[in-house]
Formats: C-alpha cells, sequence, structure tokens
C-alpha cells in the first residue's frame, strides 16, 4: 500500500536484462579500457599483443552474450539501424570500429592504428554508461551519476587487468600500481556520487538495499584494501608485483560485482504513481 | 494536425477489468500479457485509506524513450502520435522495455497458451509467430483507427474506429481521440475536468490523461 498519494507504487525488478547483460557490460567494459590503456601504457611503442587480444576478447564475450539474450539473433545487424539516438547502436559501431583498426594495425603495422582503436575502446565504454542512463525506466540507471561511475570503474577493471598481465611478467612497476590507486580512488569518489544521489531521491527500497551491499564491495574490497596494498606497493617497490596484483585482484573483483549488482539486482522498474501536478484546462490551451 | 489520447476517468473506472479483456480478445496478446490493465491501489493509512482503479498501459508519448533507444528503429511514431512497433525488425534486444517508465512492453520467448502446451482452436487461429522473441505493447488498436477512418468514421466517436477497450468499458471511464481537435471528446473532457499524466517529470510527454475529482 503507497503512503502518500504521491509516492510511487507497484515497483518490480525489472526481467528483461538478465546476468547476460551484465556480463557484457562486465567483460565490455573491463576489456575496451584494457585496449585503451595498454596502448597509453605502451606509448610510444605499440601494446602488448596479449593486452590487445584479451581487451578485444572480453568485448566480444560481452557482445556475445548480449546476442545469446536476444530475441531474434538472426536479425542482430538491424542492431546498426538507428545511430542518430540510440547508444546501442553507436556502441555496435564502435565495436566494429575498434575490430577494423586492429585488424588494419595488423595488416599495416601502423602503430597509430593501434592508438586510434585505444580512443575508440573509450568511446566504447562511455556509449556503454549512457547506455544505462538511457534507459528513464530503471531509476538505478537513469541517473546522470551512472555515467561516471560506469566509465571510472571500467578504468580501474581495464588498469587491474593490466597490472595482473605486467605482474605476471615480472614487469609490473610501482608507477603503475600509482595509476591503479588514483583510479581506484576517482572510481570511490564516483561510487560515492551515485549512491548519494540514489539515495536523496525516491528511489525503490529494493534498490536501496542492494545498493547497501554495493556499497560494502566498492568500499572494502574495491577500494580500502587494494589502497592499501597499492600504498605498501608504491612505498616498498620490491614487493609490487604481489602487492600490486592483489590491490589489482580486489579492485578487479568489486568492479565486477558492483556491475553485476547494478545490471541484476538493483534495477526496480519506475513503478506507477499519480501525477503531483492536478490541472485544469485543456492541455494545449496554452499553445493555442 | 492529429494526436490521439486516451482520457481515464478515475472517478468513474471501477475495476471491473472488461478494457482488459477485451484487449486480450481483440489483440490476442498471450497469458502473462496485458496491452491494457487495471491497477487496484489501494493509498493511505488506516483508517484513512481510499481504494481507486487505475487502466494502464502504453501511454504513446510524444517523446517515447522506448524509440529513442531502440537500436533497430522497429518502435517508430505515426504522424498522429500513435508508437508503433514493427515486428519484422525488431531484435528482441528489450531495451525499449527497461526505457519505458510504464511497465507498458512485453517480450515472449516461446509460445504461450491459455492450457497447456496445445493451443486452443481461438489460439490456433490467431496465433502470430511474427510476435514471438520481440517487443509487442498496446497500438491504440491502430488497425481499428485506420479501418475506421478509411471508412469515414470518427475515432473515438464510431466503435469501429476506437480501441477495445475504450469500446467495452461499462462505466464509460475511457475514452479516445484527437487531442489537436478542440471539439473532440477528450478536448472537452480535459477541458471541463481535473487531469493529471503519469511521470510528466520523466519528460516523456504522455498521451494518457487521468480525470481525477480528488476528495
Amino acid at each position: 500500500m503507497s503512503t502518500t498519494k504521491l509516492s510511487r507504487f507497484g515497483t518490480a525488478h525489472q526481467t528483461n536484462w538478465d546476468w547476460r547483460a551484465a556480463a557484457n557490460f562486465i567483460c565490455g567494459g573491463a576489456g575496451s579500457a584494457l585496449l585503451a590503456l595498454s596502448m597509453l601504457h605502451a606509448f610510444p611503442g605499440p601494446a602488448s599483443g596479449l593486452a590487445t587480444l584479451l581487451g578485444l576478447l572480453l568485448i566480444g564475450v560481452g557482445l556475445a552474450c548480449v546476442w545469446m539474450e536476444i530475441g531474434r539473433p538472426w536479425r542482430a545487424f538491424n542492431v546498426l539501424f538507428h545511430p542518430q539516438t540510440s547508444w546501442m547502436t553507436r556502441e555496435a559501431y564502435v565495436a566494429a570500429l575498434i575490430v577494423v583498426l586492429l585488424a588494419a594495425q595488423l595488416v599495416t603495422g601502423a602503430t597509430v592504428l593501434g592508438y586510434a582503436a585505444g580512443l575508440a575502446a573509450l568511446l566504447f565504454l562511455y556509449a556503454q554508461a549512457r547506455i544505462l542512463k538511457a534507459a528513464r525506466g530503471i531509476p538505478a540507471w537513469r541517473t546522470p551519476a551512472v555515467v561516471p561511475l560506469v566509465v571510472a570503474t571500467g578504468l580501474v577493471e581495464g588498469m587491474a587487468l593490466l597490472a595482473l598481465l605486467l605482474a605476471a611478467r615480472g614487469e609490473l612497476t610501482s608507477t603503475l600500481v600509482t595509476v591503479l590507486f588514483a583510479l581506484v580512488t576517482v572510481r570511490a569518489a564516483a561510487w560515492m556520487h551515485y549512491r548519494r544521489t540514489l539515495l536523496a531521491a525516491d528511489t525503490p527500497q529494493a534498490t536501496r538495499r542492494t545498493l547497501e551491499v554495493m556499497h560494502r564491495g566498492v568500499l572494502f574490497a574495491g577500494t580500502v584494501t587494494p589502497l592499501a596494498l597499492a600504498a605498501i606497493a608504491i612505498v616498498a617497490p620490491g614487493s609490487a608485483a604481489l602487492t600490486g596484483a592483489l590491490a589489482a585482484l580486489g579492485a578487479l573483483g568489486a568492479g565486477w560485482h558492483a556491475k553485476l549488482l547494478l545490471v541484476v539486482c538493483a534495477a526496480q522498474v519506475q513503478g506507477y504513481a499519480f501525477g503531483n501536478k492536478l490541472r485544469r484546462g485543456h492541455p494545449l490551451a496554452a499553445t493555442r | 494536425m492529429t494526436r490521439y489520447v486516451m482520457v481515464a476517468d478515475l472517478n468513474r473506472c471501477v475495476g471491473c477489468q472488461t478494457c482488459t479483456a477485451a484487449c486480450k480478445q481483440t489483440n490476442a496478446t498471450p497469458p502473462g500479457v496485458q496491452w491494457r490493465k487495471v491497477l487496484d491501489i489501494e493509498m493511505g493509512e488506516y483508517p484513512e485509506v481510499e481504494r481507486l482503479f487505475m487502466p494502464v498501459g502504453c501511454q504513446h508519448c510524444s517523446d517515447p524513450p522506448c524509440m529513442e533507444v531502440c537500436p533497430s528503429t522497429a518502435t517508430g511514431q505515426r504522424d498522429d502520435g500513435i508508437v508503433t512497433i514493427d515486428y519484422a525488425i525488431c531484435i528482441g534486444c528489450s531495451y525499449c522495455a527497461v526505457a519505458c517508465p510504464y511497465q507498458a512492453r512485453y517480450k515472449v520467448d516461446t509460445p504461450r497458451f491459455s492450457y497447456g502446451d496445445t493451443p486452443t482452436d481461438s489460439e490456433a487461429i490467431r496465433f502470430d509467430a511474427g510476435r514471438i522473441g520481440v517487443a509487442q505493447k498496446c497500438t491504440f488498436c491502430a488497425d481499428r483507427v485506420d479501418a475506421g477512418l478509411a471508412r469515414g468514421l470518427t475515432p473515438g466517436v464510431a466503435p469501429d474506429a476506437t480501441p477495445a477497450c475504450a469500446n467495452a468499458c461499462i462505466a464509460d471511464a475511457l475514452t479516445f481521440g484527437d487531442l489537436e481537435d478542440p471539439d473532440s471528446n477528450v478536448s472537452r473532457l480535459l477541458s471541463e475536468k481535473s487531469w493529471f499524466r503519469m511521470h510528466e517529470e520523466l519528460g516523456t510527454d504522455p498521451g494518457f490523461y487521468y480525470l481525477w475529482d480528488e476528495k
């Protein structure tokens, strides 16, 4: 029962997007950021083939998960029909652009094409954030604060993957751990802003409960622990490989967990409500 | 210009769900899919409790979020404001469903029938495989409107040019018509009575008006 005439009622969990959609945001976000950051890390030389391949593979896995979710998979190319306003279409175009640029780099050997692919990967990450923001039926997604959150957590995940790859090769430096430290801090700020925005709004109770679970994950596993480990890696460079890798694992896991919850559990629908403005007179009277 | 809208008089609606049944019958929607439904709402706290009934469905917004996000252009809008879905183009990504603030969209991935896996004779005849795996929602019975217009009838006045839900309403609570026509039945109602629209703050400019004389 609604307690006031203006409160929303009939909110329920959306059942249209499940773990497969979440996988696109998890894999696509991490993969695109890995691509971009590995290009930046390698500048002015070519990026590591392994990092590039892993980034591309993650983007591909994410899109494949979406493909498995759509009702008419053999019409998948129709996704390209609406670049004028649909961020899903734009995401698909940017994904294709990344593949084309990397293929062109492979054929020509021109490193600059790899950098262009890195920039396109950042655009892909941004498109993913805008996909959520455009979902006006889901209060937890439509807030503008979701954009910096999704971009920041994608960058943290990409950086964490890069750190893990470099640690495996014994090349993880305290400088890179410092970058991870900075990105984790930015993500924490983006998360606090997002959470504060939702808690101040008329957010459904189930979403509020999920936010608290996410908060614990992002704050402790995804921020405090990685920051402490990264700080150790920075002040004791000899331990950078181990502590940096552990920090990266924490930051990565917390980001993926948060995105899974954001898509699968926090997404209560708008629900119904009475209008908060009872009016008289023809609706078009003012324009006539 | 024409903009077709629906007006629902909450003071008249008795929650009989005849509109829901008429919609299901007319549009052959499967179990669990209700393009038109009526919410049974209790408000307030004991002993200050009110109960009312609220018809909901696609609001045929003039700025529909579903159309903006649709990656395939399957969701479109006619010049008369009716929001449409082209089942032959839709990829069934459900982006429109999460973008709609009115819970108006459905997707059915496998055929559903009233009594198990075997359709009744009526369901077998009216089953539309084109609606499987794609988004679906209220069309304002656009086919009836168009057929009526072709015969020179006025939508909202002539039953053969009017959505099934409005035709079926036993309390005359649902009224369909052209908002742009100052002499239409919906214009008259909205000029004379107090009204609101749902979730106007989301900028959708919904084409579904609720009449309500708050007591």
